[in-house]
């Protein structure tokens, strides 16, 4: 394919213009930085709109709080495998993001003495796992919608230059691996362009449409991962992906865990409220890993309801109408929608779905894309940074609450535009020159889908790379079919080179784009399979039937082994690992010690 | 229930088309699929040069607006069973198509962004939330819900002859959410730029912004509060 390649240049190139993305660019435009936003969908319309039940955060409006409970529950939630210096930092800077975003204009819903209203969340408790606690900050059921649009807002305000409708194709570094920005593909006119830049911020999301059923949008294909992976950064955590346990059971439409929050619970076929065997203190707002494996052993065991007895209802009848009808507005729309029940009169059916990646590109809590090299495992790779989904701090580790993830886009969002305007500012990120051929890798993958006349269509492809992960990597986890799913992931992994489209078109081709997708796609899903299957242990959302509960590994967790960050390199599917930041940021904040974890 | 649905899809290429056509689908749905869009989704399979937007499917990110046997609407909230056949399919009415249902946004998005889609509050933040009682933040019940589809004022004759002069449904909805945010300060300020026979009075409330919103909101209304404010500044 011949073709012009236009080059803008930039302070800072953002990819990604959802919570994350946007967050990171309000604080490069006002603070006056030549900044691009790169989008493959209108802003609003990336998937931090779909997010429900609350951001985290503790004000304390309606129960005590503080941030290191909120510190403690995150660590305890990730089951010790997040960074708690990360974690630390995040909590602490929860009230300030947040009520920011009050000042930008989010409509949260309110107390009765006027403050942002708080409800309670999976997870969160006081005084150390003692009772629930109202840290999660909402807009009714929609809280994603409101963060995303006032923050648009915000940066229509700020005057922020947007890309829109523009995919990226690849990540560009020079022979020093330093990071110089991106190749872009626009879809309405079909050209590509070099957006060189200082400093490039990823915040592409996660990947949840690897999987068969998830709660993600279409857009959602780990494009930032696939970037990263064959630029040859490593994908640090990839083998856990959080289930959450209410998904519309068929439809896969996302249902708050702010149902549960607002009062409602989960039943069997026998109408019994089963997470209290499975948690007695916490009960329906124990951790999302904990609450997915009660619900799929419920169904494994024959307590499932409807006709083939596979989901479990959800049951809000008890709540009066008015909560839900101001509480829960969305949840009654969804329900109406997908499920043809009116929540009001009847349970709602629903099942674990995937919903979120924990692992993501290698990052510390400055949003520094972070890489080992020689005896140094975590040297920042100069000119990139990554937060949100995409980004792996690690603030999750093996399990996210709820509520954490708005939080974790704000706080490292800002603090990626923080980290580059100070950068900027103080000269240590110049504009480096751009290598003859940064556009040669992805003018090549365009030429090969532009030359094919026959191969493998591509939503075949797609479709068994679902079903594979669905199969092989689930809520469960199977030695023997991860064994399985590793061998069919590589075969699928040749077939995706041998895609082919049937439109030609250089205007709109979205055949061309899902093609583009499926590659980034591959990369997700084989890091998560081979990282996986490589982990001998029972973690967080990564539950394995040869790892079981012993006295020696309680959960089937083994900290003498285990407690450490698996790295993917793309090269050679090669693995390795790095520890787990133990020590929080402060010398004055307490650790949070390993322990067993109940709810 | 698997079931045969008809379809009859605009369809225009600018690199290979000099004019659009109607073109006829065939496809076989599966028990689960109920959504139009999954339909969509299938159409694509068998033809992959069929081009439309889709993001989240649950009706939250505004992507797949479309007009659907006449009407605008979400293909992800739409029932595929709902629909009398062929189910005829064409890009929102009103905006410059790119290709099949892809419509230039740029017209839409250009109102939206006249109106100060912001809250402005030039006072020096305080060190918590700015305090809003329930009854006022009640107000924007209605209002802060928009998803920016489209499909309001696509829908609307005055928006057709007006695209460059009429702010339209969607952005006098979301002018209102400002208008009546208790935090916001620039209310004379948002009414001066909405003072003009055009960009606020060309409302006629032919009220099909209201038949058509996805998210059963209520431009017509927020218009005419508007009107009202305007009159009552007069007084």
């Amino acid at each position: 394919m011949t073709m012009k390649v236009e080059r803008y240049t930039f302070d800072a190139v953002i990819v990604g213009a959802g919570g994350a993305g946007l967050r990171a660019a309000l604080t490069l435009a006002e603070a006056g930085l030549r900044t691009a936003v790169l989008t493959k969908v209108f802003p609003t319309r990336s998937h931090t709109v779909a997010a429900q039940g609350g951001v985290a955060a503790s004000l304390g409006n309606s129960t005590p709080d503080h941030w290191h409970w909120h510190m403690y529950d995150t660590v305890k939630g990730s089951d010790w495998l997040g960074d708690q210096d990360a974690i630390e930092f995040m909590c602490r800077k929860a009230n300030e993001v947040v009520i920011e975003l009050e000042h930008f204009g989010m409509p949260f819903d309110r107390t009765d003495d006027g403050r942002i209203y708080q409800r309670p969340f999976g997870g969160h408790s006081m005084n150390y796992g003692e009772a629930p606690v109202m840290r999660s900050c909402a807009a009714a059921d929609r809280t994603g919608h409101a963060m995303l649009h006032t923050l648009y807002q915000r940066n229509v305000r700020a005057k922020t230059q947007f890309f829109v409708e523009w995919m990226a194709l690849d990540l560009i570094r020079n022979s020093e691996g330093d990071v110089l920005g991106v190749t872009a593909l626009e879809m309405e006119s079909g050209n590509v362009a070099i957006f060189h830049g200082r400093a490039t911020i990823f915040a592409t999301g996660g990947a949840g449409r690897i999987y068969a059923s998830s709660t993600n949008a279409f857009i959602n294909t780990g494009d930032g991962l696939g970037m990263a992976a064959r630029a040859g950064i490593p994908l640090e955590d990839m083998e856990f992906w959080q289930f959450h346990p209410t998904g519309v059971a068929g439809a896969g439409v996302l249902i708050t865990e702010g149902v549960r929050g607002e009062g409602g619970v989960l039943r069997n076929c026998h109408g019994e409220r089963f997470m209290e065997r499975y948690a007695p203190n916490l009960k329906d707002l124990a951790s999302r890993d904990v609450v997915a494996r009660a619900m799929v052993t419920e169904i494994n065991e024959g307590r499932g309801c409807g006709p083939n007895k596979d989901y479990v209802w959800l049951d809000l009848t008890h709540l009066p109408p008015e909560t839900i009808l101001k509480r829960l507005p969305g949840i009654r729309e969804i329900a109406l929608q997908f499920a043809g029940v009116d929540p009001i009169q009847a349970p709602i059916p629903v099942v674990p779905t995937v919903h979120y990646q924990m692992g993501g590109i290698p990052t510390n809590y400055r949003a520094q894309v972070v890489v080992p090299k020689g005896e140094d495992l975590e040297v920042p790779v100069a000119g990139f940074y990554a937060a949100g989904e995409c980004a792996c701090a690690s603030v999750h580790g093996a399990n996210r609450l709820g509520t954490n993830s708005l939080l974790d886009l704000l706080v490292f969002g800002k603090t990626a535009g923080e980290e580059v305007v100070k950068e900027v500012r103080s000269g240590t990120l110049p504009l480096k020159p751009l290598p003859k051929d940064a556009a040669d890798q992805s003018l090549a993958r365009l030429a090969r889908l532009e030359q094919a006349t026959s191969g493998e269509r591509v939503p075949e492809v797609l479709r068994d790379l679902q079903q594979t992960m669905q199969k092989h990597a689930g809520v469960f986890r199977f030695a023997k079919l991860l064994k399985e799913g590793v061998e069919k992931i590589l075969a699928i992994e040749e077939r995706v080179q041998r895609t082919f489209i049937e439109d030609r078109s250089r205007v709109w081709n979205t055949a061309r784009i899902e093609a583009l997708e499926l590659e980034n796609m591959i990369e997700v899903a084989k890091a998560t399979m081979i990282s996986a299957e490589a982990r001998r242990e029972s973690r967080g959302a990564h539950v394995r039937d040869d790892c079981p509960d012993t006295p020696e590994f309680p959960n089937g967790r083994n900290d003498r082994d285990w407690l450490k960050h698996t790295l993917w390199y793309r090269e050679g599917n090669r693995l390795r690992y790095k520890p787990v930041h133990l020590q929080p940021l402060s010398p004055e904040t307490e650790p949070i010690a390993p322990a067993k974890r109940t709810y | 229930m698997k079931r045969v649905k008809h379809f009859r899809i605009y369809r225009f290429n600018p690199e290979q088309d000099e004019r659009p056509y109607l073109k006829d689908y065939v496809v076989e749905l599966a028990e689960g699929e109920q959504k139009l869009l999954q339909a969509l989704v299938r159409i694509k399979e068998q033809d992959d040069s069929l081009a439309f937007r889709r993001s989240c499917r649950e009706g939250v990110c505004g992507s797949d607006a479309m007009n659907i046997n006449g009407k605008n609407g979400l293909a992800c909230l739409t029932d595929v069973d709902s629909l009398s056949e062929p189910i005829v399919l064409r890009p929102l009415p009103g905006l410059p198509v790119v290709r099949d249902l892809i419509v230039d946004m740029t017209p839409f998005f250009h109102q939206y962004l006249s109106i100060m889609p912001y809250l402005i509050n030039e006072e020096p933040p305080p060190e918590r939330e700015r305090p809003q009682s329930p009854a006022e933040r009640e107000v924007l019940d209605g209002l802060y819900e928009c998803i920016l589809c489209g499909c309001c004022s696509t829908s609307c004759p005055s928006f057709w002859w007006n695209p460059d002069k009429f702010v339209g449904p969607a952005g006098l909805l979301a002018a209102y959410r400002f208008i009546a945010d208790s935090r916001d300060q620039a209310t004379n300020e948002r009414l001066d730029r909405l003072n003009d026979p055009y960009r606020l009075f060309r409302c006629h409330t032919i009220m099909n912004c209201v038949a058509v919103c996805p998210k059963q909101l209520n431009p017509t209304a927020a218009i005419g509060r508007i009107k009202e404010l305007m009159v009552a500044r007069l007084a």
